[in-house]
């Protein structure tokens, strides 16, 4: 076991997803048998290997540095669950 | 007008140029197929029928014209993960809700602008998720084909099950899709379709819903060689939007159907030959030798060393991805929210009601890799195996022109037959994942059926942005091979 049920919470937490009691207890053993299957990966000699940044030879564009979109916050905010004329509405985060 | 269902995406081009039929009755036909079975195939999410008609009488009235673009009045399904505007794109997933983008895909607006017509949203795993459509919020797909003398409802693979199944049903003439691990051509292959990933940075990821950004690509699914390098031309193009797009002219792919192959260097890699393997899929290898050779090619053994590690190297980097990809669902700027007594925990609950469980397993494991004291361990190890991956690769291409291999490790299986333990799942990816962690272009084509009677694929694997390569031997494997029908129509 590589994951136990202590640890599925502190990633759950990380992540924002609520985990009930039985859905730690069965992804300790999922996580668990997949963080051993890759676990395969330490047979690699991986010395003097670079980590891959990208697959294709080349370097990232750039462009000017001027302003190409804007004047949408009817877009913007179309999709919000709960939205005030142009902001996003959140519980309460400050007393 | 059953009958236009069953043309090709070329056949059809030139049926409208002919003034034989019209884009309208084209889309009416459709239509008509997506009414009459998508209740039992569940392909489409939603049918856009004002839309392809809206579409479609526009492009009669370029055809009448003789102001035809290239794909003008040519109706296609869009796969869920493709931004459409004004039209609801949910990933499959229940954490996107009703969203409703207000933009376009590039990919999807390269389409219109050459005169598609969109029929629809098509299903999918939920993210891109899956191997066989089953982790969609909209619940499965099944597959047009089934086993000799049976009716279990099988998977069309996936995550693109519902652009597999749409276009091996006749629902449309294509349909774009995605590729992370396999998404194009393992739907492809148990579906006796046509599907290309082409090389990362080909087609701009803009507006796709995204999964492990460095491993996304989008392609097409097509019932021929030739109608999947027609979409493919469209699909593609150079993007400033996405600053992985490679700054290179879209060549003309449908040019290299037909052309010959002789002289071309075939490699088999021989660490595709898997313990266990079934002898049909050995067999259909052997078969794809044969044909290629017959067609003037010579086949080298060739040695890709690290193939094994590809598979789990890929379950660190596309987790890894996917948990910082999907951070931004946290229910406040679109998409689902679930109330909770505090900001945290309105995330959480959101979260935790919006993700399936292929979802959330993801990005807790993606989640766990990239966390402190743990990032080198794996991620690091997972980016540095993926730099031997490419090596193999490379070094591959500097002896043969192509690479040819099953596509996936056996037919098609049932609704609910894989499930359980995750990893069989993923194992379904084995022969795919590898072009997706090097980046570079694979087909799958059609090349015989099982002993089940349910259609087996080919893969041929190339250079970067050496698609016509790809296309040039795929058609000779589908002269040869021949087109794979479903036998009966089961669904309507």
């Amino acid at each position: 076991m590589q994951v136990d049920e202590k640890t599925v919470r502190r990633i759950a937490r990380l992540a924002r997803i609520k985990v009930t009691d039985a859905e730690a207890k069965a992804l300790e053993g999922e996580l668990s048998g997949i963080l051993d299957w890759v676990k395969q990966l330490d047979e690699v000699d991986t010395r003097n290997v670079e980590p891959m940044t990208r697959v294709t030879p080349m370097t990232l564009k750039q462009r000017a540095d001027v302003v190409t979109d804007g004047g949408i916050a009817d877009d913007i905010v179309a999709n919000a669950p709960a939205r005030e004329d142009h902001f996003f509405v959140v519980p309460k985060v400050v007393e | 007008m059953t009958e236009l269902t069953k043309l090709t995406l070329a056949d059809a081009r030139e049926g409208l140029r002919r003034k034989q039929f019209s884009s309208t009755e084209l889309a009416r036909a459709f239509l008509a197929a997506i009414e009459a079975g998508n209740k039992a195939l569940n392909a489409y999410v939603l049918a856009t029928p004002e839309r392809a008609l809206a579409q479609a009488k526009l492009s009669d009235a370029r055809l009448a014209k003789g102001d035809a673009r290239p794909l003008e009045g040519l109706a296609v399904g869009i796969k869920d993960l493709y931004c459409t505007k004004g039209v609801r794109t949910t990933a499959g997933s229940n954490i996107l809700d009703n969203f409703t983008p207000t933009y376009e895909s590039t990919v999807t607006q390269n389409l219109w602008d050459a005169g598609a017509v969109m029929l629809g949203k098509l299903n999918c795993d939920e993210f891109a998720m899956g191997s066989s459509n089953e982790t969609s919020c909209f619940g499965p797909v099944s597959s047009p084909w089934r086993r000799k003398g049976s009716n279990v409802a099988l998977v069309p693979g996936g995550s693109s099950g519902g652009s597999s199944a749409a276009v091996a049903a006749e629902l449309c003439l294509a349909a774009t899709a995605t590729d992370t691990g396999g998404s194009i051509r393992q739907p492809a292959a148990i579906t006796g379709t046509v599907g290309i990933k082409p090389t990362y940075g080909r087609c701009s990821r803009w507006g796709i819903v995204a999964f492990a950004s460095s491993l996304d690509q989008a392609g097409p699914i097509a019932k021929t060689v030739r109608d999947a390098a027609i979409m493919l031309r469209h699909m593609a193009s150079v993007d400033p939007k996405d600053s992985t797009s490679v700054e290179a002219p879209v060549p003309d792919y449908e040019a290299a159907v037909g052309q010959s192959i002789k002289g071309l260097k075939v490699g088999v890699p021989k660490e595709y030959r898997i313990d266990g393997s079934p002898k049909e899929i050995e067999d259909l290898w052997q078969q794809g030798i044969a044909w290629l050779k017959a067609a003037g090619a010579s086949v080298h053994e060739v040695s890709l060393p690290h193939t094994k590690f590809a598979l789990p190297a890929y379950y660190i980097v596309a987790p890894a991805e996917c948990s910082s990809n999907l951070a931004r669902y946290d229910g406040v700027r679109y998409g689902l929210r679930k109330p909770g007594h505090d900001l945290i925990d309105t995330y959480e609950a959101t979260r935790a009601a919006g993700f399936g469980a292929e979802v959330r397993r993801r990005v807790l494991i993606g989640t766990y890799v990239l966390s402190a004291g743990y990032y080198d361990a794996y991620y690091i190890k997972a980016q540095q195996v993926r730099a031997l991956i490419l090596r193999d690769f490379t070094e591959a291409f500097e002896k043969v022109d192509v690479l040819l291999t099953p596509t996936t490790p056996g037919p098609a299986f049932g609704i609910g037959e894989v499930s359980g333990d995750p990893i069989q799942m993923y194992l379904n990816d084995i022969f795919t994942v590898t072009a997706n962690m090097a980046g570079v272009p694979g087909i799958s084509v059609p090349a015989g059926l099982s002993s089940e009677g349910t259609p087996l694929g080919l893969q041929l694997i190339g250079r970067p942005f050496d698609e016509a390569t790809l296309f040039r031997a795929g058609q000779v494997i589908e002269d040869a091979a021949g087109r794979f029908a479903v036998p009966e129509r089961w669904w309507a």
